[in-house]
């Protein structure tokens, strides 16, 4: 579904990423750890197609199509949903309003029809029990005055609605308690399918507990340097980050 | 009519004729020109009683020894009123056959806003076949306003029939000394609308179907009159979200509202006139003076205004609350775009006792646009525990244009508690890209963004006016993204 090959991204003149190179098929789930800046988020919104970062070299390919040559609207109609590691707030645009337009628009994309309102309220009526969200948060507006457990179960309540075939989750463990915690993993959880692939970017492994991935990969100073199943993550929880900086260095030195 | 009165206007009509005047009413129109003589010659077309007259002559009199002022934060040419033709029968527009016919952009503007095809082929002058019956519609709705005593008519009508409460009423808001544009509307004013509601009445619908359906050739010097007595209600809509285009550059009308004890009105505008192009060439300038009175105890009058058209907008839509616990409110979305520039607010004159006042205005400027609000609060010596709460907030699309605020306050009473907030504010680049990543396109975007910025003031319209509002936000603020 997802072919990486090579992607170096410079954000602000400074290279971030450095040659990232990864394959995610449908009904898989990989998580994407390491310290902080090493460049995960960077890796999230490159792939969502945030303009300020600029890819300097390789290629992206997302169901065969070159992903870096769409606008960021026309990669989440094709199916491409990030939920933000810092969801921002639209005052006066209530959160039906953003997900009937939102998903019309894909719709349209795809030649389908636009939802029938009654259809579409029964529908997001159920999707939000998935994450467990009032039914309030539908009239109040996008994030405005919602806590950061909201926010982030807002996020993921959006990507039940949009259902896209490729998810990126970018940090969204941090700021939750363990409640929250599982109430977002068991969402994510059900919305899994043997046609959707889901990418956890997340620095700590508490996540992955709850969302087991099948691949980990760790990405240190732009390169993924070590992947593995999903053992690695305890690996990493056991010893920190350190050994893997570690390991690096020997790498470099052999080379 | 008096003896006296006829044989003036036969006098007067006579003299017409030698200048080539045809008394044909249809077709006849002043020459270009301002003269007492004009007035007269207006005034008689019109066939109206002596004191309307004399008030014209006088409010023309008192015009010749003001100034044209230039306080407001807008810049235009200037303006010529000696090129002016003071009366013309209504323009017609000129006959299409289908909407084939119709610009092509103006059909596009139509459909955006999603007017339905017979209101299409109104506004721009196709013949109208039977489904469309305005005049039946229209009389209908006169049959049941006049059951409960509503008299809601055309100002000329209202003159002609209700001739004292024309004269005990109009000029004791805005009278015709008030300023240059108020006293030239006073002077040479060719129609407007007359609203009067009887004590105790509850005006049953909004007063706009109707109104929409006459007011295509309202002209360039309107004037409003809107009476609710004791105990009344009135909703009033004004205007069209249609785009009205118009030869006339300069437009100065004058509302005039008179709330009496425990009476209240509901003003809503939506003016989409025509802006002038993207190097801003031409566009109507739009200067306009409405007030309303709470004159009665507990009485209470609303404004509330989405402005986006227009060349230049120049207006304040204010109240004096005069009455015991009074309340005036003013709720205002000014939009400009490309080369437009508005100044706009209002002005709360608090005198009774524990008068209230509210003020929401959001400004949305783009392009290389200038957008001001000008307010101002007294509270006058008499008036115990007034309040007030003035919210202005300015939204910014690109770096090229302008907000503005000026708010003047003069609290002359220690018991008074007014409250100021203002924010500027730009859409983020991170909001846009938010949305961007859930398919919804920048253009989409800043639409949703702006509408919500807009919220508190589109809750205030009614529901039919609020959703066009929506779209025509979106027309109007179309190519501001780039």
């Amino acid at each position: 579904m997802l072919e990486i090959k090579n992607l170096h991204v410079n954000v602000e003149g400074k290279e971030i990423l450095r040659g990232i190179n990864l394959s995610v098929n449908a009904g898989e789930v990989h998580a994407i750890m390491g310290p902080n800046g090493s460049g995960k988020s960077t890796l999230a919104q490159t792939l969502a197609g945030k303009q300020e970062y600029e890819v300097t070299k390789g290629e992206v390919l997302f169901d065969g199509k070159r992903l870096l040559e769409l606008s960021p609207e026309d990669r989440a109609r094709e199916g491409v949903f990030l939920a933000f590691q810092y969801p921002v707030e639209l005052p006066g645009v209530s959160n039906t309003n953003l997900l009937k337009t939102a998903l019309n628009e894909i719709r349209k994309y795809r030649g389908l029809e636009a939802i029938d309102t009654m259809e579409f309220l029964s529908m997001i009526k159920s999707k939000m029990k998935l994450v467990e969200l009032e039914q309030s948060l539908l009239s109040r507006a996008v994030n405005e005055g919602f806590s950061g457990g909201e926010k982030k179960r807002n996020e993921i309540f959006q990507m039940a609605v949009l259902e896209p075939k490729l998810a990126i989750l970018d940090e969204t463990d941090s700021g939750l308690d363990i409640d929250a915690l599982r109430i977002v993993a068991n969402g994510v959880n059900k919305l899994k399918t043997k046609d959707n692939a889901t990418i956890v970017v997340t620095h700590y492994q508490r996540l992955l507990e709850y969302i087991v991935p099948d691949f980990v990969h760790v990405l240190y100073k732009g390169k993924i340097v070590k992947s593995g199943g999903k053992d690695l993550a305890l690996e990493l929880e056991e010893k920190g980050y350190d050994w893997i900086k570690e390991d690096t260095k020997e790498v470099q030195v052999q080379v | 009519m008096s003896s006296t009165e006829v044989s003036t206007i036969e006098e007067l009509t006579n003299k017409e004729y030698k200048y080539g005047f045809v008394t044909d009413i249809e077709a006849e129109s002043l020459p270009p020109g301002l003269s007492e003589n004009t007035i007269r010659k207006l005034s008689a077309i019109k066939a109206e009683p002596e004191f309307l007259l004399e008030w014209r002559i006088k409010a023309y009199r008192h015009w010749l020894t003001q100034t044209e002022p230039h306080w407001s934060n807008v810049k235009y040419s200037k303006i010529d009123y000696q090129e002016i033709s003071y009366y013309s029968a209504p323009k017609k527009k000129p006959k299409l056959n289908s909407l084939n016919e119709l610009d092509p952009e103006l059909r596009k503007t139509f459909e955006k806003l999603g007017i339905s095809l017979e209101e299409q082929k109104r506004l721009s002058g196709v013949a109208v076949d039977a489904v469309f019956d305005s005049v039946s519609v229209a009389t209908t709705f006169k049959e049941k306003l006049s059951e409960l005593g509503i008299i809601f008519c055309s100002f000329s009508e209202a003159v002609k029939n209700h001739p004292d409460l024309v004269k005990q009423y109009l000029g004791s808001v805005v009278p015709y000394t008030d300023n240059f544009f108020a006293s030239l509307n006073s002077a040479v004013f060719s129609d407007g609308s007359f609203v009067y509601v009887p004590k105790g009445v509850r005006c049953p619908m909004e007063l706009s179907t109707y109104f929409r359906m006459n007011a295509a050739n309202t002209g360039q010097f309107e004037r409003t009159l809107i009476i609710a007595e004791e105990g009344a209600y009135v909703s009033y809509l004004e205007g069209c979200t249609a785009p009205q285009r118009d030869e006339n550059q300069l437009h100065a009308a004058v509302v005039e509202l008179i709330a009496l004890d425990n009476a209240q009105i509901k003003y809503s505008t939506v003016q989409n006139w025509y802006a002038g192009d993207k190097d801003g060439k031409g566009g109507i300038y739009n200067f306009v003076t409405k007030r309303g009175a709470c004159r009665g105890v507990n009485s209470k009058i609303s404004w509330t205004q989405v402005e986006t058209g227009s060349a230049i907008t120049w207006k304040y839509p204010s109240c004096i609350l005069q009455g015991d616990n009074s309340i005036g409110e003013f709720y205002s979305v000014a939009v400009t775009n490309n080369f437009q520039q508005a100044d706009t607010g209002t002005k709360m004159i608090h005198l009774g006792k524990n008068t209230k006042s509210t003020i929401i205005s959001k400004g949305i400027s783009a392009g290389k646009s200038n957008n001001s609000y000008r307010g101002q609060v007294k509270v006058g010596r008499r008036a115990e525990n007034a309040r007030n709460f003035s919210q202005c907030d300015s939204l910014l699309l690109g770096d090229k244009c302008g907000a503005h605020t000026f708010p003047y306050l003069e609290i002359n009473n220690p018991s008074a508690q007014v409250e100021h907030e203002a924010t500027t504010s730009k859409i983020g680049e991170d909001q846009i890209f938010y949305l961007n990543q859930r398919g919804v396109s920048t253009e989409d975007a800043i639409g949703l963004i702006v509408n919500g910025y807009c919220k508190e003031v589109f809750k205030e319209l009614p529901m039919e006016f609020a959703v066009e509002a929506q779209k025509l936000l979106s027309v109007s603020l179309e190519g501001s993204v780039g």
